[in-house]
């Protein structure tokens, strides 16, 4: 469209970003025989980048089939684990299989490791990779119905003219926010997560989470391993270290009163994790914000000339026993470069013709899974979930397994009775319990 | 695992400092009257916002690039973008 008597277009396509969603987009379009360029402002990929490091790569797998085997991860996930703490107690959902092995069916990744690798992909794809660059500002035209269309970019002195831009600049996308795309989320949408990388020797993670060989644990924590604060921890094993680290709503820690870092300080003390941390190192200490508000969150995918992929356009889903967000970036890269390509081919590369993103995002598991899990953010701001549930659940397993010469009580009297003396009614439970149930 | 402090767990990160430029730019005034600092020191993990002498501070070198900061503070209150290309935190694990 602009290219038609206008300035001469530079690349096809320009994608911002060389995480997961940017990779994956620049190494399908290079692959349809597009002219890309990708643009990272770390020094390497993945240096700017924290995940909690769970990835449910079947998604990648069919794109890129074996990457289990290829690919630097680091432990295969065959064991996961949700505990409900207290400040001297745990109560877990344990799960473990060999079915979870074979085909991998989640792998933990160190992000320093993974996006170069990703990125080598769509570079030998024939993308064209830069690095060390930041993109400072979008072109824009005022298109044919007055609606802005972006038909480039600027970084430094440098401009860049493009049909199509692919923003997958991560959750804070300025670019996406430059044009109205995206908004800034409010504070209840918004998690911060920190992180550190606690070095141990392998044969220790393997002992400690009883694993066998390249085999690896998850677990995800809620309760006093945050605070009370709306949120929860995790406790991933990578091949040689252990990823732990907290993920704090922002509304809730502010109104908590408390530091992030105090939270992360108390975690890292937690004398319920204390046996699987002892003598481990902190080799890197990190932090992400993480989009939280699900499918409220996701607004405007695409204008004239942009499209907008993985976390910038506020792809994450917590179902609070699994936390996903790179496979969601993978598939809405996916989506996003087939789009392109469409309206490239079309040479109608406007809100309408770009619409087919939104279609494909539709059709895949990508907003299908944001729908399922649609309620979940609202049913993870209630309070109790943070406190009150771990000390109930808690107290009847005490109650269960403490045999301190009293007389036993039937496990239903006890209940009862560990309902009386907790802030939770009984009427609260069934509501609550109904609407997880929904939710999740 | 032994407790660490933040400057402690920050000595473990690598960092290219841009000497010639900070990424944050703080407005005392509009800090002070929106309750911007207090939020700002809560929920920056890396310790970057600080109070001296009355005047908020960001130590912009230790930088984590999370934006935590950006999303919590007053429309206005800071300044925050991303370090310039190749600058900042260098994430050796992520």
């Amino acid at each position: 469209m602009t290219s038609s008597g206008g300035p001469a277009i530079d690349f096809d396509v320009a994608v911002v970003g060389a995480g997961p969603a940017g990779s994956v987009a620049a190494y399908r379009l290079a692959k349809a025989g597009l002219s890309v360029v990708q643009i990272e402002r770390g020094v390497t990929p993945g240096s700017k980048n924290v995940s909690g490091g769970v990835l449910y790569g079947r998604v990648l797998d069919d794109l890129l089939p074996g990457y289990a085997n290829e690919a630097p991860v680091e432990r295969k996930i065959t064991r996961h684990a949700a505990m409900l703490m207290t400040k001297d107690s745990a109560v877990a959902l344990d799960y473990s299989s060999r079915l979870l092995a074979e085909p991998v069916n989640a792998v933990t990744v160190l992000r320093a490791n993974f996006d170069p690798w990703l990125a080598a992909k769509a570079e030998e794809a024939g993308a064209f990779l830069m690095t060390g660059v930041r993109v400072d500002s979008l072109l824009t035209e005022p298109g044919l119905s007055g609606a802005p269309t972006v038909v480039g970019l600027r970084a430094g002195d440098d401009e860049l003219r493009t049909r199509v831009v692919i923003a997958a600049d991560g959750v804070n996308s300025f670019l996406g926010r430059s044009v109205g795309l995206t908004t800034k989320p409010p504070t209840n949408q918004l998690g911060i997560g920190i992180k550190a990388v606690v070095g141990l020797p392998r044969r220790a993670i393997e002992d400690r989470f009883a694993l066998a060989d390249d085999e690896g644990a998850a677990f995800a924590l809620v309760g006093d391993c945050t605070l009370g604060v709306g949120g929860g921890g995790f406790l991933y094993t990578n091949t040689e270290s252990l990823s732990l680290g907290v993920v704090l709503r922002l509304d809730d820690l502010l109104r908590s009163g408390r530091g992030a870092a105090e939270i992360f300080d108390h975690l890292c003390e937690h004398p319920m994790l204390a046996p699987y941390l002892r003598d481990g190192e902190i080799l890197e200490y990190g932090c992400h914000l993480i989009a939280e508000g699900g499918y409220a969150m996701v607004g405007q995918l695409a204008m004239n000339g942009m499209l907008v992929a993985g976390e910038a356009a506020g792809l994450t889903i917590n179902s609070g026993l699994v936390v996903r967000g790179m496979d969601l970036a993978i598939g809405s890269g996916i989506a996003a470069a087939d789009a392109a390509a469409e309206a490239i081919a079309k040479g109608d590369t406007s809100q309408s013709g770009l619409a087919g993103y939104r279609r494909r995002l539709e059709d895949s598991f990508v907003l299908q899974d944001m729908r399922t899990y649609a309620r979940a953010p609202q049913f993870f701001e209630r309070p109790e979930l943070y406190g009150a549930y771990g000390e109930l659940a808690a107290s009847i397993l005490q109650s269960t397994y403490s045999f301190d010469g009293t007389p036993r009580k039937h496990l239903a009297r006890m209940a009862r009775q560990a309902l009386k003396t907790s802030s939770i009614k009984l009427r609260r439970l069934l509501r609550d319990a109904v609407a997880g149930v929904r939710s999740l | 695992m032994k407790p660490t402090t933040i400057p402690q767990r920050l000595a473990a990160d690598s960092f290219h400092i841009d000497e010639g430029e900070s990424h944050i730019t703080i407005d005392q005034e509009l800090c002070r009257s929106t309750g911007t600092a207090k939020a700002l020191i809560a929920v920056c993990a890396a310790g970057v916002y600080q109070e001296r002498d009355g005047q908020l501070v960001a130590d912009y070198a230790g930088c984590l690039e999370c934006g935590s900061c950006f999303a919590v503070a007053a429309p206005g209150a800071i300044q925050w973008h991303y370090p310039r290309g190749g600058f900042g935190v260098n994430y050796r694990q992520g």
